[in-house]
């Protein structure tokens, strides 16, 4: 596979703060690259840089080899989506997304229908884009983007602002698009669910570096620091003689999931429960185990639990990580 | 890799689309050069007139002046009166702001047009109907105001009022209520909640909208001349005697450089407030009014006395130009197509009308220009904290006419406009230069807000889906700002209808504006001509209201807010 | 919703482009003919064709450009020395003649159709009897509603004394002296009725005596008299000897309003040629021409103030009502410029506390 984006050593600083710090990465053709980050952590900054939004202080961009730094905006092709859309609200569904058809002189009418089907809203042409539901507006948007075959789709956040059925749903009809058309994607967010059902591959930025970058599950089962981890919801990270304990042979320590402890019957291994709360699925806990320490731990309903009692547990090695 | 990363050249920019500097260096500069050569400098120049005694800068003057008696008794009346009418206007444009922008009822739209309407009518015919209101024998003759502090204050009030309904009104509108309703359910009373929650977040607007009235108020003209008879003037008044009269230009100079020097100040004030309220978030009108409850009642009572009492002079002129020598009816209105009684006027005043419309028409078009390039360079968001400082000092500085008395302007404009390639001294075009130079702060301020309000996104977005400069600005900023710009223009073309200071020193005899006429006919003998004086007055009126009450239908809010 | 925004935007559309036609029209005089301009106050009005009969005669086209009254008029002037606004000045008054030929505004030139018969109204040599021809005169008097005293039955005043008598009281209003014209020449009377001394006591008297201040004429004849076309309560107003012939209805030959005229004040407008005129030939034919009989006869009726060219007739009616004061009060211009803003302030201390 080609590379189609090409960012190296790239950084941004707002007055003498960086707020993305050397940070290289390549994109393939046809690829759909997450980034996921904790707010502040400079990925809208580095997907604005990419745009041509933001002045660069160091580093440089490439597309196939070109350095297209220097390039104006509106010429790099490529779209952005942001988080809440903006349609132009004094036009139309239909003439919304016929505005960089209409900018390339390419006749727009079978093309906006064809998007609105591909989008899940055939015949909503005519709407006036205030009228539409939050879900329907970001259809719209991500139509916008695509209308015009951009060589690079960049999405700000396209799902955060809606809510979390939604945006299950939506989630996997835009991977779907993407795939389908062939998009190179780049899309930034801080919503690991996310970023793992929609992207190729993910790359994790905290504090305007690169901490990671890998397939959904490499980063998952694989997180390159205890930064990442804690991000990723490993809530515990054991110290090397814990992680040694639970197992011999860790060489690194170990990152525990809530759900990597679970309260089960008849093992052997045994603990104390230091307090719980009810959770969707029976309780959450933090469990004073023997040999480790104090972890989170998860429990059915069909527990009842009360500080201090003594329970058994079972662990889950699908939710532990080993850290290098 | 690694070992270029220090020696790295610094990476291409990208580069501005060609034109963009040239059309940012025009928007900046075409204001900035005509409040430069239309404002600065006649004012420059008149005040350094005062204060070069024999080629030396002499600034005696300032001890000299600013010791007399009358100089301070002066200042000190003019800050006063402004302060007190602000507050007045304030304690009463609050509950109206309420009612008007916060309730919801069929005619809303209509008072909140018909509050614009006092600020734009000619001072000269404001004050001959509360003259006529509350002198001996007039409807409010009992109250005996004629010529005292009340009746300035009540002129003052009618003039201004509508600045602070407007600009508190519009965000009050655009606030969201919840912050109060969380305020309630956590159990604080109506007062507590008044003054604890809504207050504090109307604070900006109210600081806004009461500088920019003490503003109108310390600089009032027209006003404080007539109705204040000859026991109250303000520094605006003085500037005015010592100029005419005395020709004691150094007395002048001080006065004007200490009036600049409150402007200046004012306007800081306001500006600094107006920064505070365009960070705030906007919500949608429709969710944040109501339909009008028991509990409103003190509210609008509030407001339809003050109607009432802004109705009243206006009635008072219609009803008093409707009376002939032969009792009621039109023929005032009738005479207008004559030159008066005994040959007052040199040409009839439809032809006055004439003239104001077309001169108003050139002032609005180059406010308008001037005042659409400006805000579309003020309303761009650059990144260095310098540029951005400049953008506010640009901002204020076209404010800086509003302040300015128009005697130092007129007297400026014979002493710098007479030299090529300035030699304007007789041209016909000064009239509408100095009209939209009061034009001007109105334009950008009901412009500007709308501009800055567009989501910076928005632009972004077009520009990466393939749009140059150009474009988005077409695409997105005038697509959006249309409206204000149209509103804008009609708000500045009613200004310029009504202006008089600045006209009356520029016009000539065979070209009179309808507002010189009036006052040339009131300054004449004859019935007859008092008469109609009374008529043009109206009809003048009614072209303003026209204006104003059409350009409302866009409902932009930012007109008339400041 | 588009559609009205669709109409207001035409509509404007249409009046900016007729203001824009307006704005070609706004033509000037035409190359060929030569120009002079006139610099005159507000209230400079002749009958239609009386300037274009100057332009036959001369060959002349004269323009009119007006630039306030009185003192703003000569303050103009003043700062304009350096680059002259125009080619002949009207309208300045003896109160503002002084300074306007110490500040030497003017050329050195005064028609030369004058005859003893004007002398009444020509200024001290040195004061600008060289410089100005006078050309109208409009005394400042006490007008005196006659209707209100006979329905009151009180006696008139006749006297500036008169005015302080307690019979009197609350009866007067004046406009002020620093912001009227006309304000000012009732006090320039006082000046020249009590002396330098006694004026300060006379107006004391009068504010103890309710006079009535205004800020300019229009509000005291307008709003504060009580004639026919007023609407106030106070029977007596500081006006102009030539203000009651406009108050007698058509077809009736009783004046309702008259003049005091032991309280006027001289008041009489004059005309010069304005220093560093590039015409000033056709200048001094202006000059000349207002001081003919032609325009001499028009100023009544067009500027409502009496001609001073002996040879000057008087429109049907208006000896009847109208007078010139035989014994006026005047004030040497000279004096008057020295202390015209001393006795303003002082003025303003007592009347205007």
């Amino acid at each position: 596979m080609d590379t189609a984006l090409r960012i190296d050593d790239l950084a941004v600083r707002f007055d003498g703060v960086a707020a993305v710090d050397g940070v290289s990465l390549d994109v393939a053709a046809g690829e759909v690259l997450g980034i996921l980050g904790p707010s502040g952590s400079g990925k809208s900054t580095l997907l604005r840089a990419v745009a041509g939004l933001e002045r660069l202080d160091s580093g440089r961009v490439s597309w196939h080899g070109a350095d297209i730094t220097a390039l104006a905006v509106h010429k790099r092709g490529f779209a952005l989506m942001f988080q809440d859309g903006q349609l132009f609200p004094h036009r139309s569904v239909a003439q919304n997304i016929a505005y960089a058809l209409r900018l390339a002189r390419t006749p727009a009418a079978a093309r906006v229908d064809e998007l609105l089907e591909l989008v899940g809203l055939p015949g909503f042409g005519g709407r006036r884009v205030t009228e539409l539901s939050g879900g329907e507006q970001q259809r719209v948007a991500l139509a916008r983007s695509l209308a015009a075959r951009p060589r690079l789709l960049l999405l700000d956040e396209p799902l955060s602002a809606l809510d979390r059925e939604l945006r299950e749903r939506l989630a996997g009809d835009l991977r779907r698009i993407l795939v389908d058309t062939g998009t190179t994607a780049v899309f930034v967010t801080h919503d690991q669910d996310e970023a793992f059902a929609v992207s190729d591959r993910v790359a994790v930025m905290m504090g305007a570096r690169l901490q990671q970058v890998g397939t959904p599950s490499d980063v998952w089962r694989h997180p390159a620091s205890e930064q990442v981890a804690r991000f990723l919801g490993y809530t515990t990270v054991l110290d090397a003689a814990s992680s040694r304990a639970l197992d011999p042979r860790a060489a690194g320590r170990i990152a525990l999931r809530p759900s990597a402890v679970r309260v089960a019957d008849g093992t052997p291994l045994t603990a104390t429960v230091v307090h719980s709360t009810h959770s969707v699925d029976g309780w959450r806990l933090r469990l004073l185990v023997d040999s480790l320490g104090e972890v989170d731990a998860v429990a059915g309903p069909q527990h009842p639990l009360a500080p201090g009692d003594r329970v058994a547990v079972r662990y889950d090695r699908a939710a532990m990580a080993e850290l290098p | 890799m690694g070992g270029d990363r220090h020696t790295v050249t610094a990476p291409a920019r990208v580069r501005p689309a060609p034109g963009t500097i040239l059309a940012i260096v025009l928007g900046a500069g075409l204001p900035l050069a005509f409040v430069g050569v239309f404002f600065a400098w006649p004012v420059g120049a008149m005040v350094l007139r005062g204060l070069v005694e024999n080629g030396a800068l002499d600034l005696g003057g300032f001890g000299e002046v600013l010791g007399r008696p009358r100089t301070l008794r002066l200042i000190g009346l003019t800050v006063g009166q402004a302060a007190l009418a602000s507050v007045i206007c304030v304690v009463l444009g609050l509950p109206i702001a309420h009612v008007l922008y916060r309730l919801r009822f069929r005619g809303q739209r209509m008072l909140r047009a018909l509050i614009v309407l006092p600020f734009v009518l000619p001072t000269v015919v404001v004050g001959v109907a509360f003259r006529t209101l509350l002198r001996k024998g007039g409807l409010l003759g009992p109250l005996e105001l004629d010529g005292t502090f009340a009746a300035i204050m009540l002129a003052l009030v009618f003039f201004n009022i509508a600045v602070v309904v407007r600009t508190v009104g519009s965000t009050w509108e655009g606030l969201d209520s919840r912050q109060e309703e969380a305020a309630r359910v956590l159990g604080a009373s109506p007062q507590r909640v008044w003054w604890t929650v809504t207050v504090p977040r109307l604070a900006p607007a109210i600081v806004s909208a009461a500088s920019i009235v003490f503003l109108f108020c310390s600089t009032a003209f027209g006003v404080v001349l007539v109705l204040g008879g000859t026991r109250f003037g303000t520094i605006e008044t003085e500037i005015y005697l010592l100029t005419t009269q005395f020709l004691d230009l150094r007395g002048a100079s001080v006065l004007s450089i200490t009036q600049l020097v409150v402007v200046v100040a004012v306007l800081l004030v306001a500006a600094r407030a107006r920064g505070r309220r365009t960070a705030q978030r906007r919500v949608a009108a429709a969710q944040s009014s109501r339909r009008p409850r028991r509990g409103d009642a003190p509210a609008i009572l509030v407001t339809l006395l003050v109607a009432a009492f802004l109705a009243l002079p206006i009635v008072a002129l219609v009803a008093r130009s409707l009376r002939t020598a032969d009792g009621w009816g039109i023929g005032n209105y009738l005479a207008l197509g004559g030159t008066g009684s005994r040959n007052a006027l040199v040409v009839p005043v439809w032809a006055a009308l004439g003239n104001s419309l077309a001169i108003a028409v050139q002032a609005t078009a180059i406010a308008l220009l001037i005042g659409l390039a400006a805000s579309l360079v003020i309303s761009r968001r650059p990144r260095s904290p310098g540029l951005r400082r400049a953008l506010t000092g640009f901002d204020g500085a076209l404010m800086l006419p509003l302040g300015v008395s128009a005697v130092t302007v007129g007297f400026g404009f014979l002493i710098t406009l007479n030299q090529p390639p300035f030699d304007l001294r007789s041209s016909p075009i000064l009239i509408p230069i100095a009209q939209a130079l009061v034009a001007l702060p109105l334009v950008v301020r009901t412009i500007l807000p709308v501009l800055t309000g567009i989501d910076s996104r928005m632009r972004e977005s077009a520009a990466v889906l393939g749009s140059p400069p150009w474009r988005v600005l077409r695409d997105v900023d005038l697509a959006i700002g249309w409206r204000p710009v149209v509103a804008a223009s009609g708000f500045a073309f009613a200004v310029a209808l009504g202006e008089f200071g600045a006209t009356s020193f520029l016009s000539r005899p065979d070209r009179p504006t309808l507002p010189v006429v009036i006052f040339r006919l009131i300054g004449l003998p004859g019935g007859d001509n008092l008469g109609m004086a009374l008529a043009a007055s109206v009809v003048l009126a009614a072209v303003t209201v026209g204006v104003i009450a059409l350009v409302e239908r866009l409902r932009v809010g930012t007109m008339g807010a400041f | 919703m588009q559609k009205r925004n669709t109409i207001i935007g035409l509509t404007l559309a249409s009046a900016l482009a007729i203001g824009l036609a307006g704005c070609g029209s706004t033509g000037s005089v035409s190359d060929d003919a030569q120009k002079l301009v006139l610099i005159t106050h507000d209230s400079f009005n002749l009958s239609d064709g009386v300037l274009a009969e100057f332009s036959k005669q001369t060959g002349y086209e004269v323009e009119v450009q007006a630039a306030g009254d009185g003192g703003e008029l000569v303050n103009k002037l003043v700062l304009t020395k350096d680059s002259p606004l125009g080619d002949v000045v009207f309208g300045i008054d003896n109160t503002f003649a002084s300074l306007a030929v110490n500040e030497g505004v003017l050329e050195d030139y005064a028609s030369k159709d004058l005859t003893a018969a004007e002398e009444q109204y020509l200024l001290p040599a040195g004061s600008g009897r060289e410089q100005l021809t006078p050309i109208d005169n409009g005394d400042v008097c006490i007008n005196v509603d006659h209707e209100w005293f006979a329905d009151a039955g009180i006696e008139e005043p006749v006297t500036l004394d008169d005015l302080v008598k307690p019979e009197y009281k609350d009866l007067l209003v004046a406009p002020a002296a620093n912001s009227s014209s006309p304000g000012l020449a009732f006090l320039l009377a006082t000046v020249a009725a009590y002396g330098d001394d006694g004026w300060q006591d006379y107006w004391q008297q009068l504010v103890d005596n309710g006079v009535k201040i205004d800020a300019g004429w229009s509000d005291a004849y307008y709003v504060d008299f009580s004639g026919p076309s007023s609407e106030g309560d106070r029977p007596l107003v500081v006006s102009y000897a030539s203000s009651p012939p406009f108050e007698v209805p058509e077809g009736s030959s009783v004046a309702p309003t008259g003049a005091l005229l032991d309280t006027c004040f001289r008041q009489t407008e004059y005309a010069g040629v304005i220093a560093g005129t590039e015409h000033e030939e056709g200048a001094q034919k202006l000059v000349d021409f207002l001081f003919s009989v032609e325009v001499q006869n028009d100023i009544p009726e067009s500027m409502y103030v009496f001609p001073v060219n002996a040879l000057a007739t008087l429109p049907e009616g208006w000896s009847d009502y109208a007078r010139v004061a035989e014994n006026p009060y005047v004030i040497e211009p000279a004096e008057i410029d020295e202390n015209r803003k001393q006795w303003i302030s002082e003025w303003a201390a007592i009347a205007t506390p």
